[in-house]
């Protein structure tokens, strides 16, 4: 990734399935303290997230969002893929929530 | 610009006068300003019939941004498709005001002319633009002022073909700068009181001529200087909601058959109308000195005005 911008991912086993081939959710925009969040059907029972954030040095804070979200939903077969511009932790959380909520 | 005045439905919210539908607005009213570009798609089309191409997920984002340590969106700021819209086929885009002030870049760009190459072929019964935007997005550069280009082309390709263009003009951040220009380059421009539509932004102005010329942070000289009421007043939109996105739902319904041919005689005449509001203008005044000099009554009440009562003070 280029200077400026951290990449971070994660992979969690999934409990909850999901439904295969579902629509894509997407909540959220890219905007100064907010982020987009997309959640996509994926291959197999792992929820995959992959994080493109412009606030460098926070992963372990990522680490602790995601896996809060994941405790709550424990999504299965799933790809959560974020644009993140300097959100709170706080925000985050209610963001993957709403993403969340959207799936079928 | 010589509008002919839309149907008194257009204006309203449906139901009551123009007292009683402002006070039913506040009640029942969803904003435009405050909706994203996905939820104003959701709720002006028909609903569930708004099928999106390039979209989120197929990750078609800016070359540029990361370059410079900024985050891409997933759409780059803009969502092309086409829907249903009371019935009938329409072309659509909605540019996302948060993402870079809805700044066209090079991919944003592509989206928007790439909508309306399609729409030429595929002959819609209109095509709407739900535009927001500072214009092109500077980060961008040539890329996209190119973008913006291609954009004013494809636009003037599709009101050659006959095929009416409708501009929305509702969110908070206005239409300014390029897709400024774009909007009049549309058959038919719907704003709402709240929102704004111009070259310039205020605070280019500013920067370049002075504070006192223009004062950025005075947000009463900004709106009646680029706000809906003075547009419409001014001619230069063709209907003016409240911000309501069931009244902006209406207006777009109402404009589906509104084709303007483009032509030599049309553009002389818009010439001449611009010449004439320069040396017309009361010296030195601004917008309520202007607006009287129209024949507005009580022209200094006007920014105290819901849309309807501005509406009704249109004179010609």
């Amino acid at each position: 990734m280029q200077a400026g911008m951290e990449s971070l991912s994660f992979t969690l086993a999934g409990r909850t399935p999901l439904p295969a081939g579902f629509a894509p959710v997407l909540v959220g925009v890219v905007a100064s303290g907010n982020l987009e969040v997309m959640v996509e059907p994926a291959a197999g029972s792992d929820c995959t997230f992959e994080v493109a954030t412009s606030a460098r040095g926070f992963g372990p804070i990522w680490a602790a969002v995601v896996r809060d979200f994941h405790d709550r939903h424990g999504l299965a077969g799933a790809r959560v893929s974020i644009n993140d511009m300097g959100a709170t932790p706080a925000v985050v959380s209610l963001r993957l929530d709403q993403a969340a909520a959207g799936l079928p | 610009m010589s509008a002919a005045r839309p149907p008194e439905g257009a204006q309203l919210p449906p139901g009551g006068t123009a007292r009683g539908a402002k006070g039913a607005a506040m009640s029942t009213a969803i904003s435009f300003a405050e909706c994203s570009a996905r939820e104003r798609l959701a709720l002006l089309l028909d609903p569930g019939s708004f099928h999106e191409w390039l979209p989120p997920a197929a990750r078609v984002t800016s070359p540029h941004l990361a370059q410079l340590g900024l985050p891409a969106a997933f759409d780059d700021g803009v969502a092309i498709g086409r829907a249903m819209l009371a019935g009938r086929s329409v072309f659509v885009a909605a540019q996302e005001g948060e993402f870079m002030g809805g700044g066209v870049g090079e991919v944003h760009g592509a989206k928007l002319t790439g909508l309306f190459r399609r729409a030429l072929l595929d002959k819609p019964d209109a095509v709407l633009l739900l535009a927001e935007s500072g214009g092109v997005r500077l980060h961008e550069a040539n890329a996209g002022l190119i973008a913006v280009s291609e954009v004013m082309r494809a636009l003037l390709d599709l009101r050659a073909a006959g095929i009416p263009t409708v501009v929305l003009i509702g969110g908070a951040n206005g239409c300014f700068g390029g897709m400024g220009i774009v909007a009049r380059c549309a058959d038919w421009i719907v704003m709402s009181d709240i929102a704004r539509h111009a070259m310039s932004g205020p605070e280019v102005i500013e920067a370049s001529h002075g504070v006192e010329e223009f004062d950025a942070k005075d947000r009463a000289l900004v709106w009646r200087t680029t706000g809906g009421k003075h547009r419409y007043l001014m001619g230069d939109c063709d209907v003016l909601v409240e911000d309501d996105v069931a009244a902006f739902r209406v207006a777009a319904v109402e404009a589906l058959g509104r084709h303007r041919p483009l032509t030599l005689e049309g553009l002389e005449a818009e010439h001449a109308l611009l010449e004439r509001r320069l040396t017309d203008a009361p010296a030195g005044a601004d917008a309520v000195a202007l607006w009287r000099s129209m024949g507005v009554v009580d022209a200094e009440l006007v920014p105290d005005w819901g849309a309807a009562e501005v509406v009704a003070a249109r004179v010609g």
